[in-house]
Order: C-alpha cells, then structure tokens, then sequence
C-alpha cells in the first residue's frame, strides 16, 4: 500500500477516535467552544487529505458533516441530540469507508447519497429534528441509532459492509447497532494499522538521541581510558559495553531515518499543476525514494528541492512547441535521482531542458556589477553558471507566479550549506541542466579530522576535506625539489604547488590568531586541502592527528558571529574542540569560485615528430595492439575491484577518493566478466581555486612505461586515437586523453564560447616540436583563438618584421637556434612585439626556471602539459590588456 | 575533577525577608549570585580557549557531556588577570538553556541574608561594576557585590 495512504489511515484512524469522544462530551456541553472547534478541525483535516489522495466518497461524506459542524460552530444551528446524532453517523460511514480502505487499499464502493441529504438537511436546519425518528437510545455511550431526517423513510438498513457495495435499492442510511461480525471485521481491518506504527513526538526522539550521543562519548572516553591499562577485569564488558552502545546509536539513529521519498511526495503533484499552469509537458522520474536520510536534514531538504523542480520546470524545460523545433521529446523530463555515496546522500535534479542561458547569466551579472566584462570573458561556461547561486540573482525576463523571483538558487545554497551539505550544477546547452546537492546523512554525527594548530585542536568536517599534504618545513625546503611539497610565498602570502597548479593557502594559527608554533613551521606542516563549493582552499595546519566521529553541537549564543566555527564538540579524551566551518573560513579570506577549463577537438591531420624524449604509458585495450599515452596527463594507475563499480545514469562510477568517477571504457564496452579492472585516472585540476575532477580510463592491461622519442604518425579518421608511433619498437596506437575525457562527461570541456562581437584573440605558437606544436594548435582554435604557429624563434621575428601582429605569444623554452629566453629578451628589448604579453611553455617547471622566465620578460610560466592552466593563463593575460585597454 | 553538588539550603521565608546567596571573591572583592542562579560550582577546569572570541570568553569546558562556556568574570568586570598560575574556580549559571562558567578567584560558603541589609549599588560605583551588579549587601565584617547574573551573561547582545 501507498506509504501516504498508511499515513492517512493511521492519522485519520486516531482523528476518528477522538472524534467520536469529542462529539459525545460536545453534546454534553453544548457550548464548549473549544471541543466544537477540535471537531471541526478534525473533520476538516480528514476532509482535506482525502481530497489530496483523491477519495471522493470520503471526501463528500466528510464535507457535508463539515458542513453541518460549520453552522453549529456558527451558532446558526443549536447543538441537539439529532445534529449529534447526524454528525455521528457521518462518522460511522468514513470509519466503514477507511476500514475498506485499510483492507483493499481501495474505497469500497458505495452509496451515501441519503446520508449526505440528510447531513445536507440538518446543515440547512430544516426539518432534521421533526423528521428524525427520537434517538432510541441514549447518544451519550453508544453509537446513535437514527433514522434518515430528509427523504428517506426511515427504514434501519444493515450496515454496508466494507468493500461490497450494500445491497441495491435499500440506501444503507443507518449504521444500526452494530452486527457482530461487522465491528470484528472493522477492528481487523484497523489493528494492523494502528498497531504497527507508533507515534512518537520528536522530541521524545530528538531527546533520545542527544542521551545516545552522550553514551557514545562516555563510552569513547572510558575506552580511552581502559587503552592505557592492560588486563583490565573491565575489558571484556567494556567490549560488550561499546558494542550495545554502537547497536544502540544505529538503532535510535535508524528511528530517525526516513525515506526521501517522504519529502518527494508532494513533487508529483506540484509538477503536473505547474504544467498546467506553464502549459508544458512535464514527466517527473523519481529514483532512490527509498534512500534513507535523518529526518532533521529530510525536513531541511524539502523546500530546496520543491524549489529546484520548480526552476527546473520553470526555466529550465522548454515548451512542446520549443522542444519540437529542438527535435526533442515533446514532454519533458524532470528526473531525481537519490542515493548513498560514502557518509552522505547525493540528490540529482536533472532536467533534459534547454540549459543555462550564459548569455543572459552574464549579461545580468554585468549589469549587477558582479563581474567586469574581461572577468566575464576569460570565465568559462561553467564559472558562469554558478553566478546563479549568487543572492538576489534570477534570470528569469518574466516574473512568474512559479519561480523568477529573485529570491532562488542562492537560498537553496544557503540552506544547503547550512546543513553542511553542497551544491554544483553542470549544464550543456540544449541538453539539460543538472544540479547535484550533496548533504549528509546526519547532522548529529560527523566524521572530522582533528588537525592542530597553534597548539590548539580543531576538527574539520570530514566532507570538505580533498586531500592531506605533507609540507617541508622551512629546513628542508632548499634541500627538497619534486619530492615533497613545499609552501611558497607571494608577498607574504602563502601557496602550494600541488600537482603543476597554485594551491592558495591559509594558516589556521594566523587566522585564528594563536600563537605560531615555531617548532612545528621547522620541521613541516601538514596542509589539509578542502573544497568549498568549486573553490579549493589549503589550510595549514601544525599536526593532523585522527578522524573521529564527532558529535556536531551548536556553539554558545555569543560566540555565534564568529564564523569560523560551525560547532563544537567533545572528544574521546573529554576535552572540548571547535568545529571548524571551511565555508567559513573560504569566505573570511574572500575565495569565491574560479576556474578554467580547456578545450578538446583537436581535428587531427599532419605528421608531427619530436626531438624530445617523452615518457609514454603503454596499456592494452579492445585488441591485442599496443597503446600509449604521455605519461605526465595520467594522474594515477588504479586497480579496481568489479564490484566497486555502479551504474550511474547509464554510465558505470566508480566511488573514487570520496567522489563519483566516471569510468570510459577505451574499448567500448565494459567487460564484466573480469574481476578487476585496470583503470588510468586523468584529473582535471583547474588552477588554484577550481575544482577537481577525475576520470577513469578502463583498459585491459598496463603494460610498461618507456621514454621514447616521439614520432607521431597522426591521423584524423580514428576518433580517440590522436596517431600511432613507433615506441619500445612496435607501432602503438597514441591515444587522444582529450577525447576520452569528453566521453567521461558532456560538460568536460565546453566549447569556448567568446563574447559576441569581440574579434577572435590572435595566439603566436611558438614551438619546434612538431608533437606539442600539433597538439597545442587544433586546442587553441577550438578555444576560439586564431593560431599562428612558428618552428623557430627566428621565424617569429621575421613575422614580426613582416609586420604581422598578435595579441599574445606562447613560446617554448628550449629551442634550437635562439631559445625561448633569448627570444622573449629580443621581443622585449623593442619593436612592435615589445609590450605583448608572453607565456612561456616549458617541460620542466620549477621554482629557478620560473624566475629566470619571469626576469627574461615573461608573462607567465606554464607546464607543457597542463593544457587548461595554458588556456587560464591565456584568458588571464587577455583579459588584463582588455581590461587595461 | 573536584565538581561539588551544591546543597542548597531551604529557601527561608515566602516574604522575602531572607535571600540566599552563593558566596564569592574576585580580586578580593566579596561577590555574591542568588542560589537560584547557580546550577554548579566547579574547582580547577581544562578549558579550551576559542580563538577570536570576545577577551572575557575564557573558552569552553566539558561538564558531564554539556558543553559549558567559561567566562572569565575579572575580565568582565574590567580588573586585571589573575597572576598565572592560580588556582580558579567556576559558578555555573544557566541562561536561555545555555550553561555558562563564571569563573572566579574563589567560591566560599552560602549565605543567608536578611533583606534590610540591602542597598541599591551607590552613584559612585565604576560602571563597570554598576552594570553588572544589582545592590549591595551589609554584611557586619564586609560588603557583598550582588551580580547580576543575566546581566553578567549577556555578552551576545553587547557584541
């Protein structure tokens, strides 16, 4: 049965039964005010739900005894033993009705029309108490036996039983004393109902639960203790203690869950009246209803989400006339998608509509001063979406009744947040927008990682947490190089170099004001890398000690404006820490989100050949030849059990480092047969504050790792394969990481899409590897830049000479003939080419390249394979002539 | 963890004639909290500061399970820091079902005290002492501060 229907019945079951005593203590006090208006709000109740489960019979017989209880409550009609009576019998006939409900899940079928004519005659006080036959027996205890009032002759029929229609011709008018078997069954029909499901107010749970997650701190610490002694006669019931006490937080935890589903059921509904109301057609998918989650986040969730269908239904599906012109379905389709991912609840609103309109979300962000135009231009398609998170920010040209009121997806991010949870959205033009809100479970019991500094403990909520690095203390940084890691400083402000991208940083005992612990800064720190929304933060810490699950309690009133910390807790030892608030924290130094992103549709033709030894990756996948890829865009080499791998929208995930990756078969297909699969995982790390994402690349086997020098037969007709080359002596297949990548995910790489009516920037390559030289080019263009490309340095004066002007010059480094310093030093000295920004493209990057670069008159300084840093770097150093033009 | 349960003594005289009073000093000053006022008295605590909080937020302290925030009363009071290394004790108040440690010099007894030895606080006391106080009492040997504890705790709406 409907978990909605057994709601119903186990709420109207208990309304009833007051019902029937307040009716009676209601005849004996006539003007007891207060019982009257608990009738009427009880009959009024059923009324109305019946009406939303769609119950008509229910729903007529509840409304003319409503009727009749708003005139006595009125004072148009006297409160008599026949209203009484009357009333009662209308709610003898819904306890029949709600019985048959509770055994069929059915209203049975059946005729009140008699009983409805003559609640209607007693509501128009009309005659009822003349035509009704006097009570027969006292109303006070049982149930009345009336005779119809109206039209009816008064003729005590047997009750109509449950489900089968009564019998033809006769209206059961009277629910006469009742027949032995017909109460049997009515009680059956009810006890199932009523007995399996108590009613238990929050409160009472929320106590329990604040009394369990004191037992579990007790017992932490009395575990604490009993570590330090050996032996103990305590050990063994301490054992037994721990275990009842984690069964026991399961346990009262599990009372608290509820489905989510519970907080869809009024979507259904919602969705087909906005249909109606924006005359589309709407098809809501809803899956995962039954994915549990702590009733507390249930109830927080609940509006965010009837807002984001709203959107959803609002702006983001077109209407059939639109979708038609789009060749698309003509109903749209809203999908919810709900489900378990680690410690927390992943919810997708997804909707197959037309996408974000970046124009207008960056037109509107001008006009609100949110972002100047070379910001807006050197954003990529995905920053630009996340304006609409921003407050008081709506897109919508027409205000409608439904949702375009300003007060939107900021809210919804804020209440997010506020329960510790976060937002993203990925939106393709034409295809459809998806947001994805992850929350946690619960909010009483959070994992975190006890970090310290400046002598003091903190916990940071496990959920923002990307990464720990180790830093070298200010001892080793000489002495270390590609090792380890170590915080650089920008005028005094710290950042990490963390795989090829600039990490911005903060210290926690400088922004909490603690005293430094200088021994700590000597020998290393750790960093404790936290994402916060799409930005990516580092904070220092001194020491990182454990996770521990940690029990969330709300700071005192007066320390609420510091927002640093979102709570406090007490550990296993007893002591009290605070929570730290990454938002928070994000906020207090200004981080909002930033990122870059690259493109990938390198049309593939040409030869290209390098001098240069390049470490390639070779693997095995779909056949028996040999592929390869540079070893630098592989991020990691994983092995990865079949089981780990789900299907998610029709694409196998896999949980990977606490989020979902999307796994591309290079052969085609995913072969289930085996029971690991080799997988090469990409990242794609936009530079300092953007995100982080990954993807998985399944093939059948890793093989070896060479250095070679390349030589690239490229060819065009194989999509995914950027060429073949001669490496370790075989022809091997060179794959194209910028193809896959865009199988893992539509919005990978969006297109870049300039601002309309700016010329297209005009880029000078300069480069003598053919390989690079052929890669950079094709993924420059599809940015949207010209691209011009030079061999030699040499050849670039001359197109300088020639008059020739660009808007910005990449150039390599090592380059025969006139290297790219000397280069850069030629330009800068004078000429036209003089004051062009310039970036330097370099296989090695460390620390002595970049400055040497730097003082040689360099713009920038970029990794030969970090393509998305390039295009930063690029959008960068446009935007700021634009802006300084 | 030298936690004494208070007890309290019987409240004396529905008139009003008696009022009882937890006794304590701060920088010598003899300061007295209504028993009501008080739900504990705590010896030497492991406080934990909270960085950023206002000056008189000594931090937070763990007692049986709730969380407790400490203020330091001397500080509050706008007196110098007790010399390091001494010993404090705390009075535990309840405001808005949020506990909170005053922490003091010293706790001592309770006392029971006639009304006509009650005096509204002199023009003359420093404000910071006026604000925090309702009156004074006689004692025969010495006066007693009455603090105002709602008043004493309402750090959040200052600041």
């Amino acid at each position: 049965m409907d978990d909605l229907l057994v709601d119903f019945l186990t709420e109207t079951n208990e309304s009833l039964a007051e019902l029937d005593l307040a009716l009676v203590r209601l005849e004996r006090t006539p003007d007891d005010a207060q019982t009257l208006s608990l009738i009427f709000r009880l009959v009024h109740t059923i009324k109305g739900t019946c009406g939303f489960l769609g119950l008509p019979r229910l729903e007529h017989v509840a409304h003319a005894g409503e009727n009749v209880l708003v005139r006595v409550r009125d004072g148009v009609l006297a409160v008599t033993p026949d209203t009484i009576s009357t009333v009662l019998f209308a709610i003898d006939r819904i306890k029949e009705i709600v019985a048959g409900l509770a055994a069929t899940g059915n209203e049975p079928t059946g005729d009140d029309s008699a009983l409805l004519a003559a609640l209607d005659a007693v509501a128009e006080g009309r005659g009822a108490p003349a035509a009704a036959t006097p009570p027969a027996a006292p109303p006070v205890t049982t149930p009345p036996v009336t005779a119809p009032p109206a039209p009816a002759p008064p003729a005590p029929a047997p009750p109509a039983p449950a489900p089968p229609a009564p019998a033809p011709g006769v209206p059961p008018v009277a629910a006469a004393p009742e027949p032995a078997p017909e109460p049997a069954e009515a009680g059956q029909a009810e006890a199932p109902v009523a007995g399996q499901t108590i009613r238990v107010g929050v409160d009472v749970l929320e106590g329990l639960m604040t009394l369990v997650s004191e037992l579990v701190l007790t017992r932490n610490q009395l575990l604490q203790l009993a570590r330090t002694q050996e032996d103990s006669a305590f050990s063994v019931p301490l054992q037994r203690l721990s275990h009842i006490t984690s069964d026991l937080q399961e346990g009262v935890m599990k009372t608290r869950m509820q489905p989510i589903g519970n907080a869809w059921n009024k979507l259904p509904r919602l969705v087909r009246d906005l249909a109606r109301e924006l005359d589309k057609r709407i098809e809501l998918v809803l899956h995962g209803a039954d994915t549990e989650l702590d009733r507390q986040v249930l109830e927080l969730i609940k509006d965010p989400l009837t807002h984001m269908v709203r959107n959803s239904a609002d702006h983001g599906l077109e209407t059939p006339a639109e979708r038609r012109e789009a060749s698309k379905p003509e109903s749209g389709r809203i999908t919810l998608n709900a489900f378990h991912e680690g410690g927390h609840i992943i919810i997708e609103v997804a909707d197959d509509g037309r996408g974000l309109p970046v124009d207008r979300i960056r037109a509107k962000a001008l006009s609100r001063g949110l972002a100047t135009e070379a910001e807006l231009a050197a954003m990529t398609d995905a920053q630009i979406h996340r304006f609409i998170f921003r407050a008081g920010f709506s897109t919508a040209a027409v205000v409608t009744a439904v949702s375009g009121r300003g007060v939107g997806m900021d809210v919804v991010k804020t209440n997010i947040e506020r329960i510790g949870g976060t937002i993203d959205l990925k939106s393709a033009p034409g295809q459809g927008t998806t947001f994805l809100v992850k929350i946690p479970l619960t909010l009483a019991i959070v994992s975190a990682l006890i970090v310290q500094a400046g002598r003091e403990r903190f916990a940071i909520p496990q959920i923002s947490v990307v990464e720990l690095v180790r830093a070298a203390g200010s001892e080793g940084a000489a002495a270390s190089d590609r090792t380890e890691s170590r915080i650089e400083h920008i005028n005094g402000t710290p950042v990490l170099r963390l795989r090829d991208r600039l990490l911005p940083l903060v210290n926690l005992a400088g922004l909490l004001r603690l005293e430094r612990d200088a021994g700590a800064e000597e020998t290393g720190q750790c960093i404790v890398v936290t994402q916060v929304g799409a930005s990516m933060l580092g904070i220092i810490v001194d020491r990182v000690f454990d996770t521990e699950e940690i029990v969330v309690k709300p700071v005192a009133p007066i320390l609420r404006h510091i927002t640093m910390f979102s709570g406090n807790t007490i550990l296993g030892d007893g002591s009290v820490i605070m929570i730290l608030d990454p938002n928070g924290i994000a906020r207090a130094n200004g981080i909002a989100g930033s990122e870059s992103r690259g493109t990938e549709n390198a049309p593939r033709t040409a030869v290209a050949q390098s001098e240069q030894r390049t470490a390639m990756l070779l693997f095995r996948a779909g056949d028996t030849s040999p592929k390869a890829v540079p070893l630098a865009l592989v991020a990691r080499l994983e092995d990865i059990e079949r089981d780990r791998i789900e299907i998610s929208t029709g694409q196998p995930v896999v949980q990977y480092r606490g989020r979902l990756m999307p796994l591309v078969p290079l052969s085609g297909t995913l072969d289930t047969a085996k029971e690991r699969q080799a997988v090469l995982v990409f990242n794609d790390i936009d530079r300092g504050l953007g995100r982080d994402r990954c993807m998985g690349l399944v093939v059948d086997e890793i093989l070896d790792v060479v250095e070679e020098r390349l030589r690239v037969e490229l060819s065009g007709d194989r999509p995914g394969l950027l060429g073949t080359a001669v490496v370790a002596g075989r022809a091997t297949d060179v794959i194209d990481t910028g193809y896959w990548l865009t199988q893992a995910a539509a919005d990978w790489f969006c297109s870049g899409q300039k601002s309309g009516g700016v010329r297209p920037a005009k880029v000078l390559v300069v480069e003598d590897s053919d390989f690079f030289r052929n890669l950079l080019v094709p993924a420059l263009a599809a940015e949207g830049y010209e691209v011009t490309a030079c061999e030699t340095a040499t050849r670039a004066l001359r197109l300088r000479d020639s008059g020739m002007m660009f808007d910005v010059v990449v150039s390599d480094i090592e380059m025969p003939e006139m290297d790219g310093l000397e280069f850069v030093r030629t330009l800068r000295a004078g000429g036209a080419w003089a004051e062009l920004p310039m970036l330097a493209l370099s296989g090695r990057v460390n620390h002595a390249e970049m400055a040497a670069g730097r003082s040689a008159g360099f713009t920038d300084y970029v990794g030969k394979f970090d393509r998305a840093a390039l295009l930063a770097s690029l959008r960068q150093c446009l935007g700021e002539t634009a802006h300084a033009a | 963890m030298g936690t004494t349960v208070l007890e309290r003594p019987a409240e004396t005289s529905a008139d009003g004639e008696e009022r009882v009073f937890v006794t304590l000093t701060v920088a010598d000053q003899l300061c007295g909290v209504p028993v009501q006022a008080v739900r504990d008295v705590l010896g030497e605590q492991v406080i934990t500061r909270i960085p950023l909080a206002p000056p008189e937020i000594a931090g937070s302290l763990n007692l049986r399970g709730r969380i407790v925030t400490a203020i330091d009363l001397r500080r509050r009071l706008g007196l110098p820091d007790a010399p390091a290394g001494t010993q404090r004790m705390s009075v535990v108040a309840e405001q808005g079902s949020e506990l909170y440690a005053l922490l003091v010099d010293q706790v001592s007894e309770v006392l029971s005290l006639p009304a006509d030895t009650f005096e509204r606080n002199p023009p003359t006391l420093p404000p910071q002492w006026a604000a925090h106080s309702v009156g004074i009492h006689r004692l025969h040997d010495r006066l007693m501060v009455v603090l105002d504890v709602a008043r004493v705790l309402a750090l959040a709406q200052e600041g």
